[in-house]
């Protein structure tokens, strides 16, 4: 009987000294996967829900384009604008966009270039064809509407 | 006694440092937003200098026409509706015609959609309406290679077993849907 009891009080903590390596892989890991925002968006982003979803095969050769209402009315008006990068452009300034963005590319991908449009759910659709014919005018005819996931929760809802 | 003292103390406690560690993990689970590059993929037409104009008759039967105007009001095949979610269904009955119904498309090679929608159209009604046209195409794709939709919607392009299902489901079927330059009556 003897026996069993100094057997079971050999040590009874778990050693946790460990611990703060695998805490610290794990900071690690999403520290070097955090992509901070490096553009403000100064545009409404309310972006609509949709099902059919299809990933982008290479992000580095995608570009952005925000579309919405500004965020501050005061000072840009209630009409829908478009930004690139930074700042807010007219539709007819797309195309000189375009061209600095297959710039920032490897010649021969420059055709591959897929433009991303995030636009507000309450954008009306001129705009969009204004810009969708600038795209088309400076060949950059991969096109991308992002949008969220509709799940099967939100579909029996509707 | 002394030394049994010095012995007790050598080890830093490492027992915080866990929880030191856990407070920046969720500062940093918290600050992630992991970017959400997903979303409908469609290709535009080329500029219209670059291809002669040729005019091609399409047969109206072949022809499966969404309209949506500046109200949002929708009209699929000359009909009105108001619940989008039919159309998907309607589409692949229009493509496949499993019937011969005279009305509905000669063969699935020949299909076609017409989506055309105005300036004032929202953006919102316009992604949920490709959002079911492209899901109608995507189901036959699927079912042509016995998958899901969203199975067929996530295969992976650079895996060659992957690519030649892709392949073979759109063998035959073009994603045809031509998107029409809005008209300007509700700008």
């Amino acid at each position: 009987m003897s026996k069993f009891k100094k057997k079971t009080s050999a040590s009874q903590d778990i050693p946790t000294a460990a611990l703060p390596d695998i805490i610290f892989m794990l900071l690690f890991f999403f520290m070097v996967t955090t992509v901070l925002r490096e553009t403000d968006i100064l545009v409404e982003q309310d972006i609509p829900k949709a099902e059919q979803l299809r990933k982008i095969e290479r992000k580095s050769l995608v570009s952005y384009l925000y579309i919405g209402k500004p965020k501050k009315t005061e000072a840009f008006g209630g009409e829908a604008k478009i930004q690139a990068n930074d700042v807010f452009i007219e539709p007819s300034g797309v195309m000189l966009w375009v061209a600095k963005e297959k710039d920032k590319l490897a010649e021969v991908e420059r055709d591959k270039i897929t433009i991303a449009l995030k636009v507000d759910s309450e954008a009306k659709m001129g705009i969009i064809s204004d810009v969708q014919q600038q795209l088309r005018e400076a060949n950059a005819r991969k096109l991308m509407y992002n949008t969220r996931q509709l799940t099967d929760l939100q579909k029996a809802g509707l | 006694m002394a030394r049994s003292k010095s012995r007790a103390s050598s080890e830093v406690n490492a027992g915080s440092m866990a929880d030191i560690a856990f407070l920046l993990l969720i500062f940093f689970l918290v600050t992630t937003t992991i970017a959400s590059d997903k979303g409908l993929t469609i290709t535009l037409p080329p500029k219209q200098d670059d291809v002669d104009i040729v005019d091609i008759k399409i047969k109206d039967r072949n022809l499966f026409k969404v309209a949506i105007n500046s109200a949002d009001a929708l009209l699929v095949e000359g009909e009105r509706m108001d619940d989008y979610t039919q159309i998907k269904d309607m589409l692949v009955e229009h493509i496949l015609n499993p019937n011969n119904n005279p009305e509905l498309a000669e063969s699935p090679k020949d299909a076609i959609v017409s989506y055309k929608t105005d300036r004032g159209t929202s953006y919102e009604i316009y992604i949920n309406v490709l959002d079911q046209l492209q899901g109608a195409y995507y189901e036959i794709y699927g079912q042509k290679v016995g998958l899901t939709a969203e199975e067929f919607r996530t295969l992976d392009l650079s895996n060659p077993k992957d690519q030649a299902l892709y392949d073979k489901g759109r063998e035959g079927i073009p994603m045809a849907i031509s998107i029409a330059e809005p008209s300007s009556i509700g700008q």
